[in-house]
């Protein structure tokens, strides 16, 4: 016990790396899922095929592959190294982008036709009918799955350890516990309270944005968009 | 417009769904300032007809006019195109509707529900809207639920907003679908009243489907019983109720009196 | 650099060697995640104080947590307690419990969705509780989540290769191996990529067409 303040020293030294690369990574997954999103409800095919294609990939390869792939053959084909950090944020955006952009398309899909059919009795434009009505209702409804995929982000900023960024667990691992053994039990429990700590925030900011679009919708969050979330997000 | 012109034209208007046909070379004149009931059995086509006219669905064949001009086609090298999209919004800003499940918009208050396409689609000023939407929420009884949300309000006052918010565009023409097929019993009474008061009070053209006879024969200036999508009988309603000439109307009657 | 075929075909074989060594883990794992969670969800429904409280509590902290990080914890810690395990095992149960967590939720939905009268008519049947579980309610409970369960299974088999991070040699690490021996890092990762894509596009087009179908039940 008595290793424990430097213990604390060496993971909180790892938290900034994970806090950039979760925070990083949440801004390019919310950029990808919408483009990627809207593009998969265009009525353009080609811009539908592409969209596709890319959510397919990235779901259907591991996203240590891909880190690996970015990191150790990219720079080989193009002659680009990646700083280790930016490497990470990149493909953490990349990988679950593809699956927010699931997320979006469900949400703005499961707005009910009558909500478009109401607005085009009033002439509104098709960009409006969007913007204005469609896309205000999709965004709540997808606030709880994109609470699950940033929790999911949060998790996987842990591989960044795998191409030495030093972020919590690769302070953790290759720092602390070659160095003080016997204390692995302690150093385990600090770097998962660590974890769920920064989870916890998500959760708390996310659940503040739901709070803040449901007053707008003059309605509680309904726990059966949760529960529908908790499916969707896999 | 001419004086004469009548307000609504369908000629020789055809809707299939699939092989269904729901509507086939159907012929109707509605005249400015007409009320015109539609009635007859489910799937007989007659909202159907309020769909196109809004260009919810599109025809497959025949023209429809609103006002003397083309809704579902236009003019182009003196010969009729297909509409497009914007042309047949410009014309369909005439057209305002009201919907069996009301389909306000969750997203915003009573007032931007009201002063939404007011702004954005006719250009009205913010203030403009807003004095319109008071005034129209004062009509309709409803002018301290402004603030709300529709969610708070009941099916009944939502009905009402929805109302209100086809009025706010100023319509030539208003279309009435089924609107208080979704409401509880004892609030039916209190929305058919309102619509009689603004019947009476505007010189709206107004179509309307209802399963309210009581209501169709109060209301209307002429009824059309619809059936296999054709029009099977025209007639103002004191002769469709008193002494219906059709025998299909005959039976519809008695079964929706029971 | 360019895509060297002949090395590619040459390594092909330990490559493939490699991910059975990937699917023998994903078996296991969800061997253990089924049977775990499925525990988890029928002793959670019985809410019995304290051990319902303290089961929530680990749930949402393993769902919460880096699963690279309790794989290194077994790894490491397991051993300081006399459990000496070789990788393989450590990865087969760290996976297994960390998706338990999820498949719980998932029963868990899927037992909640079986209409009260069902559990009413057992009752008024007289039929013992173990006959109520697994004669009426799990038969119905279990089919419906399905699909949701082989999205679980197919998310795993994405995971296996944090457990190089213990030395397991799965696709991913013998692709490391065979590219630090050769110093060619395109075809391992390329066909690395690609071992996945073959195996869980194909798997996640079933899961959807399993869900279809059960939609249009």
């Amino acid at each position: 016990m008595e290793n424990l303040p430097r213990i604390v020293a060496v993971l909180l030294d790892g938290v900034p790396e994970t806090v950039i690369a979760a925070a990083g990574g949440i801004l390019l997954t919310i950029l990808l899922a919408f483009s990627a999103g809207l593009a998969l409800l265009s009525e353009h095919r080609l811009l539908r095929a592409i969209s596709r294609t890319y959510v397919e990939f990235f779901r259907g390869t591991s996203e240590v592959v891909q880190l690996f792939w970015i990191y150790f053959v990219l720079p080989v084909l193009v002659g680009i190294q990646l700083l280790p950090l930016f490497a990470g944020v990149v493909v953490l955006g990349l990988n679950h982008g593809a699956y927010g952009a699931e997320i979006v398309r469900g949400a703005v899909s499961s707005v009910p036709k009558a909500q478009v059919e109401g607005a085009k009795a009033l002439s509104f434009s098709p960009r409006d009918i969007r913007w204005r009505v469609v896309m205000p209702q999709a965004v709540l409804e997808m606030l709880p799955s994109f609470n699950n995929l940033f929790i999911q982000l949060l998790k996987s900023t842990a591989i960044l350890s795998f191409i030495v960024v030093s972020e919590v667990t690769e302070r953790g691992v290759q720092v602390l516990v070659p160095n003080f053994g016997d204390d692995i039990v302690l150093i385990f429990v600090l770097m998962l309270l660590i974890y769920l700590v920064l989870a916890v925030l998500i959760t708390a900011v996310m659940r503040w944005l739901e709070r803040i679009g449901a007053r707008r919708l003059g309605r509680r969050p309904s726990a059966s968009a949760r529960t529908a979330a908790v499916a969707a997000a896999h | 417009m001419q004086p004469s012109e009548p307000m609504i034209v369908f000629e020789g208007v055809e809707k299939r769904f699939g092989d269904h046909v729901v509507l086939s070379d159907l012929d109707m004149t509605v005249a400015p300032g007409e009320h015109v009931t539609l009635i007859g059995p489910s799937g007989s086509g007659k909202t159907t007809i309020l769909r196109l006219l809004m260009c919810l669905e599109k025809v497959d064949a025949g023209t429809i006019r609103v006002g003397g001009r083309y809704l579902t086609h236009m003019e182009k090298n003196g010969g009729l195109v297909p509409a497009d999209e914007r042309y047949s919004r410009e014309v369909r800003k005439r057209i305002g509707m009201v919907f069996q499940q009301f389909n306000l918009f969750p997203n915003m208050t009573v007032r931007r529900n009201l002063t939404e396409a007011p702004t954005r689609v006719l250009g009205l000023s913010k203030d403009e809207a807003n004095a319109r939407a008071e005034e129209l929420l004062d009509l309709v009884g409803l002018g301290d639920k402004i603030d709300a949300h529709p969610t708070q309000l009941s099916g009944g006052q939502q009905q009402r907003v929805a109302i209100a918010r086809a009025l706010a565009m100023r319509p030539d023409v208003l279309l009435l679908d089924e609107v208080t097929s979704a409401l509880d019993p004892e609030l039916v009474a209190g929305v058919l009243s309102l619509l009689q008061d603004i019947g009476k009070s505007t010189d709206i053209t107004i179509l309307c489907v209802t399963h309210e006879m009581g209501f169709a024969q109060d209301f209307s200036h002429r009824v059309m019983m619809f059936d296999g999508g054709r029009i099977i009988e025209d007639a103002p309603p004191e002769e469709l109720f008193g002494a219906p000439r059709h025998e299909r109307t005959r039976t519809f009657l008695q079964a929706v009196s029971g | 650099m360019g895509w060297d075929w002949n090395y590619a075909i040459a390594i092909l074989p330990e490559m493939l060697g490699a991910l059975r060594v990937t699917i023998e883990i994903t078996l296991l794992g969800s061997l253990v995640a089924l049977v775990l969670g499925l525990v988890i969800a029928v002793v959670r429904r019985a809410r019995i104080p304290v051990v319902d409280q303290l089961l929530w509590a680990f749930v949402e902290f393993v769902r919460s947590t880096p699963l690279l990080v309790q794989v290194f914890f077994l790894f490491f810690v397991l051993p300081r307690f006399g459990i000496v395990l070789g990788a393989f095992a450590v990865g087969v149960i760290a996976l297994g419990v960390h998706y338990a967590t999820y498949t719980s939720e998932v029963y868990r939905a899927g037992i909640d969705a079986v209409p009260r009268g069902q559990w009413e008519a057992a009752a008024a049947l007289s039929l013992p509780q173990s006959r109520v579980w697994t004669g009426v309610i799990l038969p119905q409970a279990v089919p419906r989540v399905l699909p949701a369960l082989g999205n679980y299974v197919i998310s795993m088999f994405k995971e296996v290769p944090l457990l190089l991070g213990i030395g397991v040699v799965e696709v991913v690490n013998k692709a490391k191996e065979l590219s630090s021996e050769t110093f060619r890092p395109i075809e391992p990762y390329t066909i690395a990529g690609l071992l996945f894509l073959a195996l869980s596009l194909p798997a996640s087009i079933l899961v959807r067409r399993l869900e279809r179908r059960r939609a249009a039940v």
